[in-house]
Parts: structure tokens; sequence; C-alpha cells
């Protein structure tokens, strides 16, 4: 009989393990705590997450030097539950613990005072848990549990406010996702039985069995993408995401730019590289349309984006088109076109979590929820309007912040690869991009104070006399610090690209040591 | 004559014995002290859980444990077997059946009348459940099987409503004809025989004539499948289920359903040698139909209780998915099937026990009003929600290792019809399980707490739904158990002939 | 026809009549009285058609075990019936109606 767990457990296995429990424990006594105890709940969080980014960047410097960590559970009879941490992981990981560091510091300030907060911090916890368990996954199966277990946890996050739109969005959400489920676990069961083996592989582990079942082969990878799509919002199987708007905004920040949107593309760069192999992948003729459906949902996405009013919903159909990127990346072929996508991972969250916060933020503070409310916030919220610019700009790739990174290795990946139409789609996309941020921008910054927030504040100067009091700050210091650390982050990883340990070289780590491009 | 000399081990006998006599014993005695029934049942619950684990762990390591009652060999005396299948199934019942004697110990504690009719007819429950894990011939089993019946049908009564007497009565009906269509089979099969030793049968059945053990086959498992309520035979259990006291539900949908086909599967396998191919589709065509028609029923129900009795027509279905994939050639299919019977039973005890806690806390079990109740008592709806991870089959849970196996059957035989209805069972799962649990994130409308729900019965719900999530880690462990197919069956004819002779 | 197949074809008349006796009528007596035939009917193929030594056709050799089986069948029968009168008694003081009325649910 196997011992269920391996009795010489070499400190280095336990790592990832420590790494789950970080969030995993914190987030089970969160529940049991009582709502008044702010501080206990805000240690074990605080705690929690300094904990986890330490272990992941203790990890960095072991991984950096060659060495693996890994541990596995026999879980079926020859298919056991394998955590490991290599390069790519541990891009996520560092993703998801930093950006969970700060999301919980934004989420404390934001939830002051509204009910059911250790409901809230207990699944949040549960849910950075399961995302770094589908980063770490070191086969499908374990893979397919974190996704299913980062399906569940956030459930309670999207209808957390209890209204009757947030239990819509719930079952909008959880029809896509458990259908998605059921196909994941279908291509995952199926593509077991032929290869008897579901272990990630650096050339992926089909190939010996690529020539007898083609067909099968390619079913399969349409079961998995369609399983991973739903979650990185692919279209047409993007549905779920506009409408999971209602969410609190931490909880959108944590959706769209660390958790589930972020855990299907990380979904399909795994599929795609670490289960058929980008060379078997191409053989089989399966990235080709990968390729195109990336490029109909980025400009897609965008076109979306340019109607919607609602800023929160303009941002979620941003988020459509720019998760596309990292797949397009992955799809076009090539080392280049490869960090580009496996960038962007980075790039994207650090982003899309600056504008979510700060759309938090214009919410909170203003009841601002439209973009044609938005006259001259900037010149209310400063700040606020500061960090949303430059991660605006970052996101329609003007250089040196994160995005242009992205798409100038997108674009060079493409030329690489001996293709122009990538080229066109990241044109069109970034003139979309411009065509719906810049006027947010350029209402927020010249035009002049208008809406129901500024008669508001204009009678409340009246009121107090003019220069009657001290200058306040323009909101809670805990919603406006995460904003400005993540908005000077995208462009700290932008400048400093080539860095030794910058999300950039990393992923040309990656890429070189664990892709195998011929 | 002493206990079997020939066995390896004489530790697993002797359990053997215990795990039927004690919850007898216990029954008598809580019937002739009720004022200390509660008591003195735990106490036996407690003792026959305890020697269910010694017997476990000795046919673990020993192997198959067999006894011989009063001393006479086979085809004249009785014999007592358990294997690595029944032990599975005695350490489940044991699992759900201590857990929900602690339940029932809270539960029943304010009704005086209740509780002295609980006890005896639980344990007696629980004793015909054992005895008919261990028994090694068909016509034992008949017994059994009506013990199992009529203690079933009275724990059902005993809500005493108009509602509780007529599940019961048509439980009790539908109970009996379903052993005595099973008997038909066994006199046939004792016409062909002369023996009703399920090894003596299982090495006399190639050679018999054809038609009339076809018939008997036939007769018995008809009589079985109107016992596990496999569709279409599934009319009888919401009412029975729906309307019984929360503990009852839960040892009814849980454990009772089970034993019918345990003995289906006996039959199947070690008996009949694995049946006919034509036989196996029907029963896989009827296994699809309960997946689909109990959980469309299941999400269509406005009450908790039928909703859940309606998911166990549904995962009954899926027992009888196996029996095509076994056919063709798969002890994954079996292993897969058993799986899915012991994730259910911890699951859907666990499910019954968190609704007997909402109903107690607000004095119905209406799903569209539960919201009130639901926000007071988070640790019943965390029981309530993992219970149905296992249910719709999520990682990692003893429901997910059962469906991914026969998943994994069904693709190796390019089944795409099955891989089909496994999956949407799921989907249909999870859309009847979130019916319930999105109303913990609705806001209350107004609290109206009718009872106040001791911590006892929200711990056990949680603990049985908690057992059912680690099961599905423990299958290195338990696979061993699991292990069906002629190669045991073979082993145990020559045994037993040897034994006999 | 030999005896032992004689009784147990009276045996399977009786069942099948008892059976659809058990279906036809309402009345939760007669669906009783149906099963106590029926389990007559089931005895009787069983005692008809037990011999000692399989496969040959020798009418009717004593066998003592069918007997004993039977014997025990029966107290089970009368147990079953026992419990259901019972039962039925109960619903019928509370609710007066001695039939299942059409709550199946489906």
């Amino acid at each position: 009989m196997t011992p269920l767990f391996d009795p010489q457990l070499p400190a280095d296995a336990l790592l990832p393990l420590l790494v789950l429990a970080s969030s995993l424990l914190p987030g089970l006594v969160v529940f049991f705590l009582g709502e008044a105890r702010v501080g206990t709940r805000t240690a074990l969080n605080l705690g929690g997450a300094f904990l986890k980014l330490g272990l992941v960047g203790w990890m960095i410097l072991g991984v950096y030097h060659g060495q693996r960590y890994e541990l596995r559970m026999p879980l079926l009879d020859d298919l056991d539950l394998v955590l490991r941490v290599g390069a790519l992981s541990l891009l996520f990981l560092v993703l998801s613990a930093g950006l969970w560091l700060v999301t919980t510091v934004y989420a404390v300030g934001y939830l002051e005072q509204s009910p059911h907060r250790s409901r809230f911090f207990g699944f949040f916890s549960l849910c950075v848990t399961a995302t770094v368990g589908v980063a770490m996954a070191g086969n499908l199966l374990t893979f397919l549990l974190f996704f299913e277990m980062l399906t569940l946890t956030t459930y309670p996050l999207v209808v957390h406010r209890g209204t009757e739109a947030a239990r819509r969005a719930g079952v909008v959400y959880l029809t896509h996702t458990v259908l998605a489920g059921a196909l994941l676990l279908a291509g995952t069961v199926w593509l077991y039985t032929l290869t008897g083996t579901l272990a990630f592989a650096p050339r992926g582990f089909v190939s010996e069995v690529a020539s007898e079942h083609p067909a099968a082969l390619t079913a399969i990878f349409a079961l998995l993408i369609g399983g991973v799509g739903v979650k990185a919002a692919l279209v047409p199987l993007h549905g779920w995401l506009p409408q999971a708007m209602v969410a609190p905004a931490p909880v959108s920040a944590l959706l769209h730019a660390v958790a589930v949107v972020k855990a299907g593309a990380f979904g399909v760069v795994l599929i795609v590289y670490d289960v058929f192999g980008i060379e078997q992948a191409a053989a089989l003729g399966v990235t080709g349309p990968l390729a195109l459906v990336a490029a109909v949902t980025i400009v897609y996405g965008s076109l979306r984006a340019l109607f919607q009013d609602d800023l929160k919903r303009r941002l979620a159909f941003s988020t459509v088109s720019q998760v596309s990127y990292i797949v397009l990346g992955v799809a076009i072929v090539g080392p280049l076109a490869s960090v580009g996508g496996i960038v962007h991972l980075v790039h994207q969250g650090v982003m899309k979590i600056t504008l979510f916060f700060c759309a938090g933020n214009l919410a909170e503070t203003l009841g601002i929820h439209k973009v044609s409310e938005m006259n001259g916030v900037g010149r209310r919220m400063p700040w606020t309007m500061g960090a949303f610019t430059l991660a605006a700009l970052g996101m329609i790739g003007v250089p040196p912040i994160a995005g242009f990174i992205s798409k100038w290795y997108l674009s060079l990946g493409a030329l690489e690869a001996g293709v122009h139409w990538p080229l066109y789609v990241l044109i069109a996309s970034s003139l979309l991009n411009a065509a719906y941020f810049l006027p947010i921008l350029h209402a927020a910054w010249m035009r002049e104070p208008s809406g129901p927030w500024a008669e508001a504040a204009a009678r409340a100067s009246a009121q107090a006399g003019d220069g009657g009091g001290r200058p306040r700050p323009e909101t809670r210091w805990l919603l406006l610090l995460p904003p400005l650390v993540t908005a000077a982050l995208s462009v700290l990883i932008g400048l400093f690209a080539s860095m030794p340990v910058s999300p950039l070289e990393w992923s040309l780590l990656i890429v070189e040591r664990e892709f195998h491009y011929p | 004559m002493p206990l079997d000399p020939s066995g390896p081990g004489l530790a697993g006998p002797a359990w053997m014995l215990a795990v039927v006599f004690l919850p007898l014993a216990g029954a008598l005695l809580c019937f002739l002290l009720p004022r200390l029934a509660a008591p003195v049942g735990l106490v036996a619950a407690a003792l026959t859980a305890a020697s269910t684990l010694a017997l476990t762990l000795a046919v673990m390591a020993d192997g198959t444990a067999r006894t011989q009652l009063g001393g006479w060999a086979a085809p004249l005396g009785i014999l007592w077997r358990a294997d690595g299948l029944s032990v599975a199934l005695l350490a489940m019942t044991a699992a759900v059946g201590v857990t929900v004697s602690l339940y029932a110990t809270a539960y029943f504690r304010n009704d005086e009348h209740e509780r002295t009719f609980f006890w005896p007819l639980w344990l007696l429950l629980w004793t015909a459940l054992n005895a008919l894990f261990v028994s090694a011939d068909l016509f034992n089993l008949y017994v059994t099987l009506e013990l199992l019946g009529f203690a079933a049908a009275s724990l059902t009564a005993l809500g005493g409503s108009a509602a509780a007497l007529t599940g019961a009565i048509r439980y009790l009906l539908v109970s009996v004809l379903g052993s005595l269509s099973y008997l038909l089979g066994v006199a046939l099969i004792y016409h062909g025989c002369g023996t009703v030793d399920l090894a003596l049968v299982a090495a006399c059945v190639p050679d018999a004539p054809r038609p009339a053990m076809q018939v008997a086959a036939g007769a018995m498992i008809a009589g079985l499948l109107l016992k596990t309520a496999l569709f279409p035979f599934h009319f009888w259990l919401p009412p029975a289920h729906g309307s019984a006291p929360a503990p009852v539900s839960a040892v009814l949908s849980a454990l009772v359903v089970k034993a019918s086909f345990y003995l289906v599967l006996r039959l199947w396998v070690d008996v009949l040698g694995g049946g006919g191919r034509w036989v196996a589709e029907l029963l896989g065509v009827l296994g699809a139909a309960a997946v689909l028609w109990g959980s469309v029923l299941a999400l269509r129900q406005e009450r908790l209780k039928l909703l859940i009795a309606y998911s166990t027509v549904a995962q009954v279905g899926y027992l009888f998915i196996a029996f095509p994939l076994a056919v063709a050639g798969g002890a994954v299919a079996w292993t897969g099937a058993l799986y899915l019977a012991l994730a259910h039973g911890l699951a859907k005890a666990a499910m019954f026990l968190s609704a007997g806690n909402l109903l107690r806390f607000g004095g119905h079990d209406r799903i569209a009003e539960l919201d009130s109740a639901v926000h007071r008592l988070p640790l019943t709806l965390t029981a309530f929600a993992l219970a149905g991870v296992s249910i719709m089959g999520l990682p990692p849970s003893g429901g997910f290792i059962g469906k991914w196996l026969l998943l994994e059957a069904a693709f190796e035989q390019e089944r795409f019809g099955l891989v089909a209805v496994i999956l949407l069972g799921g989907v249909l799962a999870a859309a009847y399980v979130f019916k319930v649990v999105g109303h913990a994130f609705t806001p209350a409308a107004r609290e109206r707490r009718i009872r106040a729900v001791p911590p006892g019965m929200e711990w056990s719900a949680l603990l049985l739904a908690a057992a059912a999530i680690v099961l599905g880690l423990t299958l290195p462990l338990i696979s061993p158990l699991l292990q069906l197919g002629p190669a045991s069956a073979a082993s145990a004819v020559t045994l037993a002939a040897g034994g006999g002779a | 026809m030999t005896q032992p197949v004689f009784w147990a074809l009276v045996g399977m008349a009786l069942v099948v009549l008892a059976l659809y006796a058990l279906i036809v009528h309402a009345h939760l007596l007669r669906k009783v009285l149906a099963l106590n035939v029926m389990s007559s009917g089931v005895f009787l193929v069983f005692i008809g058609l037990a011999r000692r030594t399989p496969g040959e056709d020798v009418p009717m050799a004593a066998d003592p075990v069918p007997q004993a089986m039977v014997l025990t069948g029966i107290v089970v029968a009368v147990a079953a019936t026992g419990l259901a009168l019972a039962l039925i008694v109960r619903l019928r003081v509370l609710t007066g109606r001695t039939t299942l009325g059409d709550d199946t649910g489906d």
C-alpha cells in the first residue's frame, strides 16, 4: 500500500504546501471571527499575505539558481496530486501573491463598515489559495482541482452584495463556469485514457500518441481550451465577465487581474506548452484557430468597450480584449511572441488592477459609476486619476509603461514567425484602446466639473467657507495607496524591463528554459 | 466446532459476529428500557462502529473473513463472509450510523414518543444492514432484506403524520413485492442447483438449465431494482424519504438503498459471473435515464427534502451506468460505481441532516423561503455545500473519484453518450445544489426562529460532509477493498467448496 | 406434465394474479391480501420445484431444506401483514382513508 505522504519530506517540498497554507489557514480562521474583530482579521489577512510574498520571494532565488520545488500525493491509482514550482509557475505566483497583498489592503479600506466582512475575507483568502494552487499545479489533474476550487470560492464573492442583480450575476457566472468545468473534466479524462499520464512536461506529453489519434487530440484540445476559455473570457464564452461587475471593487480587481481571468489565460498557456507542446499543437493545426479566436476577442472586446457608459463595464470589456493578448502571444508560435504573451500575464494584471482600484475609489468617494459623470473629476481626485491615467496609457501601449513592452514583443514575435496579420490586430486594438480611454482622460482633466457629485462638493465648500479647513486627502488612505503603488509598479516594470528579475527578463528565462523551442 | 479453523486470522470472524449481534442486542435493550433508549443506543452504536473498524482492519490485513454459524458447513449451514466489498459498505454504514446516532440524541431530545421508537428500530435496521453485508447465502439474504424493509418502513412512519404513514405503507408494499420477486428467483435457483450458498450456486450456474437461471436472475434483479429505486421504479422513494424525520431520511437514502444495490452487484459479479451484455445495456440506459430525470425533477422541487430525495434517484442512476461499462471489460467501472456509492452515502446523509437543521430552525423546508434560516446556520450551510461538492463530483471529493473512474471507462470504450450523461448529471447537480446554497447570500427577509438547533446537530452534519470530501483523498487506501471481478469470485468458490466438502 | 412442473405453474399463476390485483386495487386491504396470495404462490413454486438432486427428473423426493425456508418465509409474510395492517389502521384513524391517494409526486 502506498503511504499517503512520503515520510521523508525535504524542506524544499514543503515550500509549495506552505504557500498554499499561508492563505488557506488564515481564510479558515477568519470565517469563525466575529464581525467586530477587525484587528485580528486584518492582522491574519496581512500576515498571511506578507508570509506568502516572503515564501515566493525565497523560491524566486531558488528557481533562479535552477532549484525545482515539488510535492506529490497519490490520488488515483497512477495519478498523483502534484505541486511543483518552476519558472513559469513562479511568474504567476509572484503576480498573485503581490497583488493579493495590495488588494487585501484595498479591501480592508473599501469594506469598512459593510456587513459580512468575515465571510468576504474568508472566501477572498480561499480564492487566492485556489489561484496559487493553479499556479503550482504539476499536472492537469491538480490544475483541474484548483480550477474548480476557484469557481466555487469566487461565487460567494460575486454575489457578495446580495442584491437581485448580484444573484443574477451569480447564476450567469455559475452557468458558465460549471459547464466549462464539465468540458475541462471531459478533456482531461479523455486525454488520460489516451496517454496514461497527465504530468506537465516541457514539450507536452501527447507526441507519442499524436500520430494515432489526431482527431481525438484535436477534440481534446477544443474541450480543454473551451474549459479554460470561459474563465479567460474568450469570445463567445465571455458572457459572464461584464455581468460579474456587480461585485464589490476589490473583487472585480481580483477577478480581472489575478484570479479568475488570469487563471484561465494561464490555463491556455499550460495547455499549449506543457500539455500539447507548442510544436505538437502547431502540427495538429490547432494554433491557427486559437490565434483567430484570440484576434476576434481582442477586437470584439475593444469595440464593445467603446460603447459602454458604465465605467466598470467598459473596463470589463477592456479585460476581455487585453487578456487575449496572452492567448494571441501563445498562438502565434514563436519564442518572442511567447515572451510577449507571458509577460502580459503580469503587465495586464498590474495595470488592470490599478484601473479597478481607481474605479472603486470614484464610486466609493463620489458615487461615480458612469463615464459620463467623470467630467472634471481629475481636479477633485488628482492622485486617483493620476494613477488611472498612467494605467490607461499603459493599456494603450504608450512607452515606457508596461503595456508597451508586451505589445512590442508581440509585434516582434509576429514578424519573427513571418505572419503579418497580428500586427494589424494589435494596431487596431491599440487605436480602439485609445478611443475608449482617451475620452475618459480628456473628460477627467480638461472638462469643468459637473454632475451630482460636483454640486454636492460646491455646496459643501460654500457651507464651510472658502479655505475654511485643512486640506483633506481626496479619499481614505487605504483606498489611495494601493492604486498608487500598482500604477508606480506598471511604470517601473516597463522602465526597468531589462533588469535581472523583471517580468520581461523572467519571461525570457521561462521561454528559454521551459518551452524548448526547436 | 470452533469458528472457522481454516482462516488465517481468528479475529475477523469474531468481529463479524460482533457487528451483527451488538446492534441487535442494543435494539432489544432499547426496546426493554425505553427510558434509557438514547444512552444505551449511543453505546451500542459506538461499539458497533468500533467492531466494524476492527473487522475492516482484520480483513485488510488477513483477507476475506468467514464463519459458519453453529458450525454447520456450507450446503446445509449458514455461511457468513466479509470480503473487501462487504467491509467497504460496512465501514460506510458505521460512519454514517455513528454520526446519525449522535445527531439523533439531540434531534429526539424533546420528543419522548419518537425517541423510544427510533432507537430500537434504528439499531434493528443497522443489524439488518450488517447482516445483509456479511450473509453469503441467497436465503439468508432474503431474510435480511425483509428485516431491512420492515425496520425502514416502521422508521418512515415514525413521524406519525398522514404523509409519513402513506409513505411508509407504500414503501412497505414495494419492499415486500421486491423481496417476493427476489424469493421467486431463489426458488428457481434452488430448483436448478439444490443449494443457496453463493459460492456453490456460482459454481453450478454455468451447468444449470439456462431458461430457469435466466428467469431466476431476472426476477431477483427486478425485485432488487424496485428496492433500489432505479428509474422507473423510483416512484415510492421521494414521498418516503421526504416525509420521514431527518435522521431517518438520512439513513434511508444513504444506506438502505445501497443495501439492495450491493446485492445486485454481488449477484451480478459473484453469482451470475458477469451477466448478459443486453441486460447490462438495459441497466445502463435505465441508469442514464435516472440521472437525467432525477436531476431535472430535483431541480424543480420546491421543498428541500424532496429535492434531496430526487437527487438520490439521480445518484442511484450513476451506479447502474457502471454495468455496461464493466461488462465490456473494466474493473475500473466497478471501482468507480462503488466509490460513488460510498461517497453518496456520506454526502447524502450529510445533506439530509443539514435539511433537518434548517427545518428545525425555520419550521419549514420551502426552498424559496430558506434565507432566514440559512443565514443563521453557517455550519449547516457549509455541510450542505460540502456534501454538494461531492454530489456534483468536483475534486477532490469522493464523488469526483467515482465519476472520474466511470468517465475513464466510458472514454476507453468510446461511449460518448454515457460520457455526456455523466457530465450533464454533474452540471444539473450543481444547479440544484446552488439553488439552495444561493440563498445564503441574499439578504434575509425576516427572521423567524422556531427552535434552536443544538451544535451537535450542526457538527454531525458537517462531519459527514467533510468525510465525503476526505474520501476522495483516500483511494490508495481503499482501492484494494474494491477490486471486483471474476478473480475474487473464483477464489471464493474454491475456498468455500473446499470448506464444504 | 410432471407433478413439480404442475405445482410450479400453479404457483406462477398465483403470483401473476396477485401482481395484477396489487396494481389495480386501490384499497389497501386488498393490496395486502394480494401480497399474501403472491407469497403463497412463491412458496408453492419453491416447494414444488425443490429437489435434492438437481438435473434428474425424479418426482418429489422429500427435501427438508426448502420446507424450512418456506416456513421462515411464512413467518416473514405474517410479520409483513401485521405491520401493514397496523399502519393501515393508523392511517384510517388519522384520515379516514384506506387508499394511498394520489400524492406520488411525479
